[in-house]
């Protein structure tokens, strides 16, 4: 079976529909996990390790016990065994052993959520504390090379001669960048509401995919998969940071285990989530380029390093992006990985692509600088014909294009090449560019069902979910484009697993995946009912696979444009206008793609300005954990941001045409902001964020 | 959070009666900080007393030309006062530099006063901190210091003071007035907050069971003109790195009269007394702001994470100045 042998007329499709759930959340009825109606809930809270390595010898809890409305005490003495230790993030409460501050190695249940947070601060921990190793640097000796790096990429790569070619360039640049340590902070930190009855496990979650949730947390209980219920028809924002489980949701359903019959709730506070959600790992990417005069490349090598966790590992793909974007006979790309007493890092929106695309494309702007070339002009010289990876066509490539058009939108023609030319009220003026790249991922496993009912009307079920990214809206104007009726016939369910498997939010996959299954199911209802079934009848579709993948590189482009101003005397950076111009395949919905994307692209001037979790090597743990402290761009330091596309239509992805958008929003900001900076002030700033002492001087 | 009781005060005498005697009691203003404290274990205080509904409200001119501001006047009524943002700009100014609106609407002039540090580790009660466990040690002292002291810290404890209003109210010359189990007094805010030597767990001179009444700020005298300038991190929303409240007075090119507040760079609103003395009687230009700094900043002994600050410092106070005396930078 293939899913691209039939494509539609989009009618809803590339409409700028209102949010279908927009009316439940802005009247606050939509419902989020901590919210979800049930009877006499009990309330849980996390007791953390203060130590970042070591063993604990005595957890005292008789205090805590002895608080009048604690039901339960969790310690690793008295915790349910898991069937299942294998992901020792999840083994939580298995052993004595401590791998990170902060690491769960208690809960308190209570009928307040109050009273839990007070009775677990009563609780005390006595440890044999190990010396603890925090620190992530290039020069370290044990940095090692992973199997794979995540996304099931290769560790390294090379192609020619590198250091031969990099010897013979007329032009090089061998520098080395950072990008620092960020944690996903959604809105809604991570929360379940768990509650066990007849054996059975039901969780409120809130998740990425309530699929996957289900799968994974089942074995761990020793449970059927069809024995845990998962809900999660809203979530407030994931960023990657629900997309795999945590520690949280097995402590909850523990938790629970001990109160049977009585739902509890168990929500982060935003301190905790520095610990158990996992975050964007620091990297250190040393980008080698050697070019001719005009800056055609000749040799291309990007030596990344990251940091995991001791217990488990997550290899961050920095150089991945750096193998399909620019052509260069002489390459090579490597990952290395330091193992440390530090929470085990993961998934953050475009993990690779975010942090890999900082370093390269500032360096791109050295070789521009160092060639007396455009930046644009260079990027455009170096666009390769096939994917220089794997030698495929691009199924679609229009990153010229976006080059183009971004560069005539933000008036690339008054940028002076030399720094420190344009000075505007007092402000030190500069304009940048840096690319974006995004691989269209196809991810095979969802199945959708469609059902007819009364009236022409269909119901679509599919266990996907909505991040607040628009999932309820777009995937109903595929169904209904897909059904060929209007819009308003069309009613999708979505966020239960009582619905058909869906894949995973995450890799900016889930409109492609999700909208092939709906596509799939909508063509059978046809070809089994017509175009009057009657009421009752079902089809369901699948997301099967795509041979298409096999001859084709699939990726979304796209180029970003910032302007900045730095105050002279202060050091002061405000970006008053990012520009993005995109090719991501067919837009399913213009509204909600543009905030996707300018949600993207403000988190990335975020992380180019302001973000950075300060890891205190001393005390072992992120050191500013709050608002207050770990800056996110507010409304005054995001002006004006615009997102724009380019018409592609590509035959060779899905049915639907989309690349996926969540992701290509963020990468490249930084760089473009950073080569901004530079172009401003002459101050090369290689390491994250762009703040004001680095243009201070003493 | 510890299990806590609640009063609420009807008049002043009731409500540091309900402190003087209990040492675990504690004034609520607005809660903007205090309640951060509760809920992250920084202060766990028996009894609430929540002194909102005192008759401490209102902003008042004093027959000799000053003002009265009310210890529980809202932070964002006390920016928007009309009498404030013609006498006294450098204080709305710097109020609504701060916090965010909804907070802002919240806080109280005491409570603001009041707020302690937010040093990262004074928050975190499973870190050292001399200030909030005295003689655990300074976590700071090899750790995040970005928000740290430059000037009068110990070794003992590198916390600043966090409030931008308090530094507005330095450079006003503002008194405090209190009222505690002994009766009134009345405290120059210069000699309210302390610098931390060896004992960082008190941050003002202010006794158990004392109350913030008012704050009464005297005219700042004819031809002065205040500004409050705010550097930080973000457009808004964050605690100053470095900022500067100034009044200047220039007649015929020379520096008349002059008051210097610098805010981010000790454990209190920091009175630059060395540069005022250096520049009253100097041509305001920018090379006697730029002396003048830096013989206030001679003092200085920043750590590694905040060397950055003695230039910054510097360079405001130059920038601050020179935009008091209408001109742009050459
Ligand atoms: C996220 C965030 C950002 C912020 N940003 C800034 C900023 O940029 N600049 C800035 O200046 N501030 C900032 N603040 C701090 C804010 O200004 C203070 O929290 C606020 O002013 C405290 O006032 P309150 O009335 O809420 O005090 P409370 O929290 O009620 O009390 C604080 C302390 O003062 C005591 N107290 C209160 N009133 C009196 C009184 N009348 N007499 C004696 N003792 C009293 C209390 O017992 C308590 O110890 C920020 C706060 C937050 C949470």
């Amino acid at each position: 079976m293939t899913t691209t042998d039939r494509r539609f007329p989009p009618r809803a499709v590339g409409t700028p529909l209102d949010r279908l759930d927009g009316h439940a959340k802005v009247t606050g009825t939509a419902r989020y996990a901590y919210e979800q109606p049930v009877d006499a809930p009990a309330y849980l809270h996390a007791v953390q390790a203060t130590v970042a390595r070591g063993r604990i010898t005595a957890i005292d809890t008789e205090a805590a016990e002895a608080v009048p409305g604690v039901l339960a005490v969790l310690t690793h003495h008295n915790a349910p065994r898991l069937a299942d230790t294998g992901d020792a993030e999840l083994a939580v409460l298995q052993s004595d052993a401590v791998a990170f501050r902060g690491q769960i190695i208690g809960g308190v249940v209570a009928t307040t959520s109050e009273t839990a947070r007070y009775a677990a601060s009563l609780v005390r921990t006595t440890y044999d504390e190990q010396p603890h190793d925090t620190g992530l640097r290039a020069d370290r000796d044990d940095l090692y090379a992973p199997e794979k790096v995540n996304g099931g990429y290769a560790t390294d790569t090379a192609q020619g001669d590198v250091e031969a070619a990099l010897a013979a360039a007329a032009v090089t640049v061998d520098r080395t960048y950072s990008t620092a340590m960020y944690h996903n902070n959604p809105m809604e930190p991570l929360t379940t509401v768990a509650c066990w009855a007849d054996g059975e496990l039901t969780l409120h979650d809130s998740t990425q995919g309530v699929h996957m949730v289900r799968s994974q947390v089942a074995p761990l209980f020793r449970l059927e998969t069809e024995q845990v219920h998962v809900v999660s028809p809203h979530v407030g924002g994931g960023f990657g940071s629900k997309g795999t489980p945590h520690a949280p949701v097995v402590l909850a359903a523990m938790a629970a285990h001990l109160v049977p019959g009585r739902p509890v709730k168990f929500a982060l506070t935003r301190q905790q989530m520095f610990s158990l959600a996992g975050y964007r790992t620091p990297t250190v990417q040393r980008v080698r380029l050697g070019a001719d005069r005009d800056g055609r490349l000749a040799a291309l090598s990007v030596d990344a390093i990251s940091q995991t966790s001791r217990i488990k590992e997550f290899a961050e793909q920095t150089a991945v992006p750096s193998r399909t974007m620019y052509a260069a006979p002489h390459r090579r790309t490597t990952h290395r990985v330091a193992r440390l007493d530090v929470p085990v890092p993961s998934w953050m929106r475009a993990p690779g692509e975010c942090p890999g695309m900082f370093g390269a494309e500032v360096a791109m702007d050295e070789l521009a600088d160092a060639c007396g070339v455009d930046p644009v002009e260079l990027r455009v010289r170096n666009e390769p014909e096939t994917d220089p990876e794997s030698g495929l066509p691009f199924s679609s490539r229009n990153l010229v294009a976006c080059l183009r058009e971004g560069a005539r939108r933000i008036g690339w023609e008054r940028r002076d090449p030399t720094p420190r030319a344009r000075y505007e009220e007092g402000r030190l003026v500069g304009l940048g560019v840096a690319a974006s790249v995004y691989p269209v991922l196809w991810m095979p496993g969802s199945s959708a069902t469609v059902r007819a009912g009364a009236d022409g009307r269909y119901t679509v079920s599919i266990g996907a979910a909505d991040l607040g990214t628009g999932t309820w809206t777009a995937l109903t104007q595929i169904a209904a484009d897909a059904l060929d009726v209007p819009v308003e016939r069309v009613e999708l369910r979505i966020g239960d697993t009582v619905f058909p498997p869906a894949s995973v939010a995450g890799g900016s996959s889930g409109i492609t995946a999700w909208g092939s299954a709906v596509v799939h199911a909508a063509r059978r209802m046809r070809e089994s009912f017509g175009e009057s079934p009657h009421e009752g009848a079902e089809a369901t579709g699948e997301t099967g696979d795509n041979p298409a993948t096999e001859r084709f590189a699939m990726y979304a482009f796209g180029a970003q444009f910032a302007e900045i101003r730095v105050h002279p005397e202060t050091g002061e950076v405000r970006v008053p206008r990012l520009v993005g111009v995109f090719a991501a395949g067919r837009i399913v919905n213009p509204k909600t793609a543009r905030s996707q994307l300018i949600g993207g692209m403000t988190m990335g001037l975020s992380m180019a300005l302001h973000e950075q979790s300060y890891f205190d090597d001393h005390v072992g743990q992120v050191a500013n954990h709050d608002f207050a402290e770990y800056h996110i761009a507010t409304n005054a330091d995001v002006d004006r941001i615009e997102a724009s596309w380019l018409d592609e239509d590509d035959p060779h992805v899905n049915p639907m045409g989309t690349k996926g958008i969540g992701e290509i929003g963020i990468v490249g900001t930084a760089a473009a902001v950073a080569n901004a900076a530079y172009n401003a002030t002459g101050v090369r700033v290689r390491d994250l964020p762009i703040t004001l002492d680095k243009f201070l001087d003493s | 959070m510890k299990p806590f009781d609640y009063r609420r005060a009807d008049d002043v005498a009731a409500a540091v009666a309900l402190l003087s005697r209990d040492r675990e009691a504690v004034f609520l203003g607005g809660g903007t900080n205090l309640v951060d404290h509760l809920r992250l274990g920084v202060a766990t205080p028996g009894l609430l007393v929540d002194i909102t509904r005192l008759p401490l409200d209102r902003i008042e001119e004093l027959p000799d030309g000053g003002v009265r501001v009310g210890g529980t006047v809202r932070n964002s009524d006390l920016a928007a006062d009309p009498l404030i943002r013609e006498r006294y700009p450098v204080l709305s100014q710097a109020l609504l530099s701060g916090a965010s609106g909804q907070l802002r609407n919240l806080a109280t002039t005491g409570g603001n006063l009041l707020q302690r540090t937010r040093c990262v580790y004074f928050q975190d009660v499973t870190t050292a901190c001399n200030k909030r466990v005295p003689g655990s040690g300074c976590s700071a002292l090899e750790g995040y210091q970005r928000y740290h002291a430059i000037l009068g810290a110990s070794p003992d404890c590198i916390a600043t003071h966090p409030s931008d209003m308090a530094v507005a109210m330095a450079v006003l010359d503002a008194v405090v007035q209190v009222t505690g189990p002994d009766g009134e007094r009345a405290v120059p805010l210069g000699d309210f907050h302390r610098l931390p030597g060896d004992e960082p767990q008190h941050d003002t001179v202010l006794r158990h069971g004392e109350l913030v009444t008012a704050m009464d700020l005297p005219a700042l005298p004819d031809g002065m003109t205040s500004l409050y300038r705010k550097v930080r991190d973000r457009a808004s929303y964050a605690f100053a790195l470095v900022s500067v409240a100034a009044a200047l007075d220039v007649r015929d090119g020379v520096v008349a009269d002059v008051r210097i507040a610098l805010g981010g760079v000790a454990h209190k609103p920091w009175r630059a007394a060395r540069a005022e003395r250096e520049l009253r009687g100097a041509p305001a230009t920018d090379d006697s702001f730029r002396r003048a700094a830096e013989a206030e900043l001679s003092a200085a002994q920043p750590v590694a994470g905040n060397a950055f600050k003695v230039p910054l410092a510097r360079n405001t106070l130059v920038a601050t100045l020179r935009e008091l005396t209408g001109r742009t930078p050459r």
